[in-house]
């Protein structure tokens, strides 16, 4: 028996081929590469978030709910309005978290395992395929249409708190990104951009 | 010469010589110092004392920011991996901190195991079914939130936050960011370590060797480059640098000024030994002076020798009034005696008066250089009264000097004629300074610093970098014991926190976030429901909630431990870093505590302190002190600086009723002060156009002025004016004039602002006072 995602992988790869042959444009191998190109163009974007994290300890998922703000080349804002307004400003290699009236400033650098975690978002969205690599092997499936981008860390001390990574989207937007974390925790964000003004 | 007088000429020199070895014994066991603490008064105030306690061994004092520039991002990281990693390793130093997770472990293992005790949340409502409910919520939130990846393994433990609660505690602080895992400066061009070291910051010695130390890790590196540059700064530092710099002035000052005045009189003298034994009183002054004050003070400090250095210029006057004025081919100096000692006498009676005033001064600093230019003065002029003589030998001469001395003549018969210019001069002088009266003096504890602007701007821009505490507000408690005061301290920081919420503080320290007192930690501990209870209580909590309470049954373990475990000892901090906190911010003394809060202002604003202070009287405590540092610092100097004028005018009150006792004619006295008085007040106009605010060390130049001017006045003042005065007697004036610019000229130049001070204000002043003193003198043909 075929296991699904092979199946799937098969699938798309048929949708592939039969697309490539009706327009000989996207036949020229849609690589990693292209999509990075893609994504880079954005130099800023807004969209809504839905989060759902499924933790071993809690019995049901939390959910939350909010806007991201990006900025190339490294500005990311996380901004939870829902269950409670919080927020994460992501600049350089400074993290500033805030919940209700207390802030945590931190050093990306100091560390490393969310500084891996946030990189493969803002990597991807900045489209820069050599931060990503430094952390994280990488595989695209799918097609301009509807990629799947796949990070695997490739540093032991990282795998021990994420096992992998899973973005998908379409054409130069980011439509959701799963983390599938070691211990089998694990957390969907779907997002949708918001049209900006 | 009669036999009894040679007999006694005999003893004189057998005198000073065992005087001369008592000095250099004194001498050679004599401590000196460098450090702002001759600056500080004799008899502090509480604030004053904590303040000189902090200068001297505080926690400020003891640390050394150290800065790695040039090279590459990397490399300067690397370098400065390797340096603290050889220092840590150094007892000389408390911690070595640059970013580094080195104490990470420990101290995240110590405030976890220790949560229970140290939590502040700790409260028997917390663990109430209600409590416990409210904190498991809050912990649920955050495990949903971009912070939940970093807690989440200590949910089962810890599921009301306690570790969360202290962590928020201990980052209020910012930190450098870390560039390649090194800190770095904000625009990431230099890597950044911070120090501290063992000794205490007023301990120069061991601060050089630390220094030495932090220098060899560097150039020992592997990474070591000649890109590389190894920048240092602190208090300890700038002890350092201010005793290199101090020593290698006063060395290079002292030398270059018996040159120059050793290459003058050898123009004037044309004769070895006349050069030889015109040095002799200088050199008997110069010890004399050293061993009153080690005496006196039990150490000398820097600036004393610096002042001494230019004190040979005005010693070596006598010798030159004895030498010049002497009679040509007349062996016996017996006559000069008779002839010229009483007016030389009187001059150093009155140096004498005016510079006893500086005795008074609550200014160990001040006192110091009142009592050598005292000591140094009267020993100099002793020895060329007593002593000298005895060692002229017979056919003594020196070079003749009367040509000098006649055109110096006939340039005084024509200095009346400048009388109304030189009161013109005068008034626009009085104008000058009425004008600038206001910032006449400079009120700025930092204007008696050593340190060069260099060295301060480095200081400023390290500090920046770094984010390191520059500690300025302070709370101080003190109590009787240790728990006396953590009691206290914790009421303090009640009231501070209330502060930081309303946004009037950004944050405070407190020992008692490290060690809590006995009280509270017991009070915490019977906060802890029995183990029975606390299950039911987390059952009844957790309804409602998405979570399981079989998860938690490590929580209640850990509760029940905490509930009978040892209360905390200091000693319990040792190898955190948290130890360095408790040790700068608790101390014993003469079985008093004491405890210190610093505060930090919200940025970019200062602290109000009358609303800290009010706040403070709330908590009904009398042992609590609020103090501004820097305020009070500059209080402190501008107490000084107001006592040093009143001191200067006492000095020349009793310059003045010194010699209206000799003269009894309040005409001659009129006389004699008019020149001086004018040359203070263009000098100080003078230094007032050239926009420098004066110091203490200015109003001591003053005094010299008046004291070394008041020689020349009374060579000037003749009871009958129509004996003009000798050429010869001119001349000598001439040379003294000429050594003493020549010794306080070459201070001008110091780097050392205290020593310039003075320089900058004795050549132009004694110059001026001769010339006023010929100009205002009695007219021959009057």
């Amino acid at each position: 028996m075929m296991h699904p995602v092979r199946l799937f992988k098969l699938a798309s790869l048929a949708l592939g081929l039969l697309l490539a042959t009706a327009s000989p444009a996207v036949l020229a191998a849609w690589d990693i590469q292209q999509l990075m190109d893609s994504l880079a163009q954005n130099r800023s974007s807004q969209a809504s978030f839905v989060e759902k994290k499924n933790i071993a300890i809690l019995e049901k998922p939390v959910e939350s709910s909010g806007e991201l703000f990006y900025t190339a080349p490294d500005h990311l804002e996380k901004r939870t309005l829902k269950p409670k307004p919080e927020s994460m400003v992501i600049d350089g290699g400074e993290l500033l978290i805030e919940r209700g009236r207390q802030k945590h400033h931190l050093q990306l650098q100091a560390y490393p395992e969310l500084a891996a975690f946030i990189d493969s978002i803002r990597g991807t969205l900045a489209g820069d395929r050599k931060a990503l690599e430094r952390n994280y092997q990488l595989s695209l499936e799918g097609t301009a249409e509807r990629w799947t981008l796949q990070l695997l860390p490739r540093d032991d001390k990282m795998l021990a708190v994420v096992q992998r990574i899973r973005i998908t989207g379409a054409r130069d937007q980011v439509r959701s990104i799963e983390i599938t974390q070691a211990d089998g925790d694990s957390s969907l964000m779907s997002i949708e951009k918001l049209v900006t003004p | 010469m009669r036999p009894d007088t040679r007999r006694r000429g005999r003893l004189a020199v057998a005198l000073w010589l065992a005087f001369l070895l008592l000095c250099a014994g004194v001498i050679s066991r004599t401590s000196f110092t460098t450090d702002l603490s001759a600056f500080m008064p004799r008899t502090p105030t509480p604030e004053q004392q904590l303040l000189m306690d902090q200068l001297r061994d505080g926690l400020a004092s003891r640390l050394i920011l150290v800065g790695i520039e040039g090279a590459d991002a990397p490399r300067r990281a690397r370098l400065s991996r390797h340096i603290a990693q050889r220092l840590r390793t150094d007892a000389a130093f408390v911690t070595v901190n640059n970013g580094e997770p080195v104490n990470t472990e420990r101290d995240r293992a110590f405030l976890f195991n220790n949560r229970y005790l140290l939590s502040p949340a700790v409260t028997p409502a917390r663990f109430s079914a209600e409590g416990l409910h409210a904190a498991l919520s809050e912990s649920i939130d955050l495990l949903a939130s971009p912070a939940g990846l970093l807690v989440k393994s200590m949910l089962p433990r810890d599921p009301t936050g306690e570790m969360v609660q202290l962590l928020e505690q201990l980052n209020s602080g910012t930190q450098p960011k870390l560039v390649e895992g090194a800190w770095a400066s904000r625009d990431g061009a230099r890597a950044l370590l911070l120090m501290q070291t063992r000794a205490a910051g007023s301990d120069t010695d061991a601060q050089q060797s630390a220094m030495t130390a932090i220098r060899q890790a560097f150039e020992a590196a592997p990474e070591a480059h000649a890109d590389a540059r190894l920048v240092m700064s602190g208090p300890g530092v700038f002890s350092v640098t201010s005793r290199e710099t101090i020593k290698s002035q006063v060395s290079r000052l002292s030398l270059i000024s018996i040159g120059l005045i050793a290459a003058l009189l050898l123009l004037v003298y044309r004769s070895f030994t006349a050069l030889a034994l015109g040095f002799l009183p200088v050199i008997s002054g110069a010890l004399a002076g050293v061993a009153a004050v080690s005496l006196g003070f039990g150490s000398v400090h820097g600036i004393t020798l610096g002042f001494g250095t230019a004190l040979i210029g005005e010693a070596v006057d006598y010798s030159i009034y004895l030498f010049v004025q002497s009679e040509q081919g007349e062996a016996d100096p017996q006559h000069w005696i008779k002839r010229f000692w009483p007016t030389i006498r009187l001059g150093v009676l009155t140096s004498i008066a005016g510079f006893a005033a500086l005795l008074l001064s609550g200014f160990p600093g001040l006192a110091q250089l009142g009592l050598y230019a005292i000591a140094g003065l009267v020993v100099a002029a002793t020895v060329t009264r007593f002593v000298l003589p005895q060692l002229l030998p017979g056919n003594f001469r020196i070079h003749d000097v009367t040509a000098v001395g006649r055109v110096m003549a006939s340039l005084v018969q024509r200095a009346a004629a400048l009388r109304w210019p030189a009161a013109l001069l005068l008034l626009l002088a009085c104008a000058v300074l009425i004008n600038h009266r206001t910032s006449l003096l400079n009120d700025k504890i930092a204007s008696l610093s050593p340190v060069s602007q260099a060295d301060v701007a480095l200081d400023t821009s390290l500090r920046a970098d770094m984010g390191a505490p520059d500690v300025r507000y302070l709370v101080v408690v003190s109590g009787t014991s240790q728990e006396d005061v953590l009691r206290s301290a914790e009421r303090v920081s009640t009231l501070l926190q209330s502060q930081v919420d309303q946004g009037e503080l950004a944050g405070f320290q407190s020992p008692s976030r490290y060690l809590p007192s006995a009280a509270t930690q017991r009070a915490r501990q019977a906060s802890l429901p029995l183990a029975a209870p606390l299950a039911s209580n987390l059952a009844q909590a957790v309804q409602g909630l998405p979570l399981r309470a079989q998860l938690l049954t490590p929580f209640l373990a850990d509760v029940e431990a905490a509930r009978s475990r040892p209360l905390l000892q200091a000693k319990d901090l040792a190898q955190t870093s948290m130890a360095m906190a408790i040790d700068a911010l608790l101390m014993a003394q003469n079985k008093r505590w004491t405890a210190l809060l610093p505060l930090t202002a919200p940025e970019g604003v200062s602290i109000n302190a009358d609303k800290i202070r009010t706040a403070l009287t709330r908590t009904g405590l009398n042992n609590v002190l609020f103090v501004d540092m820097k305020t009070e610092s500059d209080h402190l100097y501008g107490g000084y600086l107001h006592e040093a004028t009143l001191l200067s005018l006492g000095g020349l009150v009793a310059i003045v009723g010194l010699l209206l006792l000799v003269f009894r004619s309040p005409m001659r006295v009129l006389r004699i002060i008019a020149p001086l008085a004018a040359a203070v007040i263009t000098v100080t106009a003078g230094l007032a156009l050239l926009g420098q605010q004066l110091i203490i060390l200015h109003l001591v130049g003053l005094l010299l002025v008046v004291a070394v001017g008041s020689n020349y006045a009374l060579f000037f003042d003749r009871p009958d004016a129509r004996t003009p005065i000798a050429p010869r007697t001119l001349a000598s004036m001439l040379f003294a004039n000429l050594t003493t610019v020549a010794g306080f000229g070459l201070l001008a130049f110091s780097k050392v602002s205290l020593l310039q001070a003075m320089g900058v204000t004795v050549a132009p002043g004694v110059i001026l006072a001769l010339i006023y003193a010929a100009i205002f003198a009695r007219k021959p043909h009057a």
